[in-house]
């Protein structure tokens, strides 16, 4: 589904502090799939999810998504191209605060103009599927962290996209809540969906949902076993 | 088009919930804004109403005045000047009027007691303005006395009191017949204060005047032109205390669009990352924070128009009248007419309004064209 | 944000409402000023019958209660370097006629 040929991701082109997190990365993902990107810190882990999630464009280097290159694509068109196809849910959560739950899940839909009925009720139903339903008039900040966490979920599934994107999902979270995310990381698949995470906790990467895991080192691929 | 409206009703809907969260800065500053506009849409108000007042009250007012000058001083008009105008062609009416000040020590006021040429009272009766009336505790059939300039105390019956609504050009004054006046002033007999001419052709006064000036070179003849014109810079933007007062408004305006444009907070930049993160184009950012700067403005604008319009009209500026009065004792009450000049309004709406939205938009443009991933780095 | 009532839904109740009062306010000036004319017309009556040339706002002096006849250098009238001491004369400037002296030229007669 998503087709990554020899990219090449460099910060500060040009200057004296031009690093490379990205080396000749050659990939293919496949769909309905929960993938794992694993590597010590610094391995271009969180730089490869921007690359795939359209986020960012690559240095060097072609994005194909569904056989279509993405890579030299204008904002605009990337940026619907990522709300229609990507979810993202950020490590820190990255929630606008003073807003309720609810009002930061219908947040990535705004720009699109829904009924705002109709709009509503989505956003309460996703919140009412991650067991929030009675938290969504709360302000984000007095939320714990788990909470916090499945806001931020359903924020990534209001406009319904194909694929959700995790960077390093587990890292605030204890024990419990750690397998509860796997919990919803299964539904996801069941959904239909496809996932891509990164993470170095051995509970994500060793956990039987997911179906693939990349390792990472220094920006270039060490190996990808299934 | 029904699309565009949803937009831009999400776009406002999230400005307003940010501006929410320091409310109580935000409504400040729309109150401060507000206190702007209501100063100089007031001033400007009141002076559109004032200059049409004068300029339809004083329509009628005589097309030449003579004033006799000695050493540059305001002088009387000795006996024989009148005659030497009457042979000038295209004067109807020749008039010598008889009008002066009087200082009433007792409740330190100035009146200006003038001889009525045409329904002059009887003897011993005056006719007194509403101001006068009102400050001395006056009416028809009560009895004033003043003291002279030669010290002898005169004794007059009021016979009427001027009608209320004539207050802004009557205040003041005390009408007499002409022997009650120059007995009052010791005025000098066959003297008189000033000229009155009326001019059939109005095209022909510029001439009539200039012809009065060749054959009386001690006089300064004054055109009805030139009185209407007088009162046409009155709180003048470019004078005294509306000057003051317009610099101070700009000068708080400015203060108030630096303190937007100087930057963001750091919240604030988080927060546009994330939306730009979130899936938000900067076209949508952008458009948000413009519609933050003109809801806050307009709305202020309205606010202080409204404000100033009731002061003003409903109010008679009744905050001004301590400056209108200054050091004056006697002060007219009155109503005005509303006039109002939309050559001085609209500027007012374009040089807050604009501005403020503008400034607005100065320190986020930046932080709108961040990449999408700054947030996921930062 | 309680369902039903959105910001911007507030924000536009609001603004309408004071873009109406703003219209209403022109309409109110247009029934005020047609009220008040009578008014106007009384004292515009008075003035041309007691041959008035100015209107009594500042009482203060003679030449800020007259001041289209206020003489060249009434404002200086103490001495010839005194200061503007009334308030109202930092409201009203001097009279057009008074800054151009236009009146002062005129042709000369040679004394004998």
């Amino acid at each position: 589904m998503i087709e990554l040929d020899d990219i090449h991701k460099a910060f500060n082109q040009g200057q004296p502090n031009e690093y490379w997190a990205l080396s000749g990365i050659d990939l293919t993902l496949a769909a309905h799939e929960a993938t794992v990107f694993s590597g010590p810190s610094g391995s271009g882990k969180t730089t490869l999810l921007t690359l795939l999630g359209c986020l960012a464009r690559p240095t060097r280097g072609r994005v194909r998504l569904r056989d279509e290159d993405v890579s030299g694509l204008p904002e605009r068109f990337l940026t619907e191209i990522r709300r229609r196809t990507f979810g993202f849910v950020f490590q820190q959560f990255n929630l606008v605060r003073g807003l309720s739950a609810l009002d930061n899940v219908m947040l990535p839909a705004y720009p699109l103009g829904l009924p705002y009925g109709q709009l509503r009720e989505k956003a309460e139903n996703q919140l009412a599927s991650l067991d929030l339903g009675h938290r969504r008039e709360a302000r984000v900040e007095w939320l714990s962290g788990g909470e916090q966490q499945r806001v931020a979920i359903a924020r990534a599934l209001i406009n319904d996209p194909e694929v959700i994107i995790a960077d390093e999902p587990t890292a605030n979270l204890d024990t419990a809540l750690s397998r509860q995310f796997l919990d919803i990381l299964t539904r996801l698949i069941d959904e239909g969906r496809t996932v891509l995470l990164t993470s170095h906790d051995p509970l994500v990467v060793e956990s039987s949902v997911v179906d693939r895991v990349v390792r990472l080192r220094d920006g270039r691929l060490v190996d990808s076993a299934a | 088009m029904r699309l565009w409206i949803a937009r831009q009703r999400y776009l406002i809907d999230f400005t307003l919930a940010s501006l929410a969260r320091r409310k109580t800065k935000n409504i400040g500053l729309v109150l401060v804004f507000a206190l702007l506009v209501f100063a100089l849409a007031s001033v400007t108000l009141l002076t559109s109403a004032l200059r049409q007042e004068a300029a339809r009250v004083l329509a009628q007012s005589p097309e030449v005045l003579l004033q006799r000058m000695v050493a540059g001083r305001h002088d009387l008009i000795p006996p024989g000047y009148i005659e030497r105008i009457g042979r000038i062609r295209g004067v109807q009416q020749v008039e010598g009027r008889l009008w002066g000040y009087y200082y009433d020590a007792v409740v330190k006021a100035n009146y200006t007691f003038q001889v009525a040429a045409d329904d002059p009272p009887p003897a011993g009766r005056i006719v007194v303005g509403p101001g006068l009336a009102r400050f001395r505790g006056v009416q028809a059939g009560n009895v004033l006395s003043f003291r002279s300039y030669s010290g002898k105390l005169f004794t007059f019956t009021v016979d009427a009191v001027l009608p209320a609504e004539s207050e802004l050009v009557s205040a003041d004054l005390v009408l007499l017949n002409e022997a009650d006046f120059r007995a009052f002033f010791d005025y000098p007999a066959g003297h008189f204060t000033d000229i009155a001419l009326s001019v059939a052709n109005p095209q022909e006064v510029r001439t009539v005047a200039t012809k009065l000036a060749a054959a009386l070179p001690d006089s300064r003849p004054i055109l009805r032109d030139e009185v209407l014109r007088t009162y046409q810079s009155i709180f003048d933007w470019r004078e005294g205390i509306a000057l003051a007062l317009l610099s101070a408004a700009i000068l708080a305006f400015a203060i108030l669009a630096w303190d937007k444009a100087s930057g963001l907070s750091a919240e604030e930049k988080r927060e546009i990352g994330i939306l730009k993160a979130i899936g938000w184009e900067t076209g949508d950012v952008i458009r948000m924070k413009l519609w933050e700067g003109m809801l806050v403005s307009l709305g202020a604008f309205l606010l202080g128009y409204l404000a100033a319009y009731v002061h003003v009209f409903h109010f008679s500026a009744a905050l001004f009248a301590p400056v209108l009065k200054g050091w004056a004792v006697l002060y007219p009450s009155f109503t005005l007419v509303p006039a109002i000049d939309g050559l001085q309004v609209a500027p007012l709406l374009f040089f807050t309004v604009f501005p403020y939205a503008v400034a607005v938009l100065v320190p986020i443009w930046r932080a709108a064209i961040t990449d999408p991933d700054a947030v996921m780095r930062g | 944000m309680r369902s039903g009532l959105r910001p911007s839904s507030l924000a536009a109740s609001l603004i309408g409402l004071l873009i109406i009062l703003f219209l209403a306010s022109f309409a109110d000036a247009g029934r005020l000023a047609r009220q008040r004319a009578g008014e106007q017309a009384t004292r515009g009556e008075l003035a041309a019958k007691l041959r008035l040339t100015d209107l009594a706002l500042f009482t203060e002096a003679r030449y800020t209660r007259h001041l289209s006849l206020a003489d060249l250098h009434s404002a200086a009238q103490d001495h010839p370097l005194s200061l503007e001491h009334f308030p109202s004369g930092s409201l009203m400037p001097p009279p057009a006629h008074l800054r151009n002296h236009a009146p002062l030229d005129r042709q000369t007669t040679l004394p004998d």
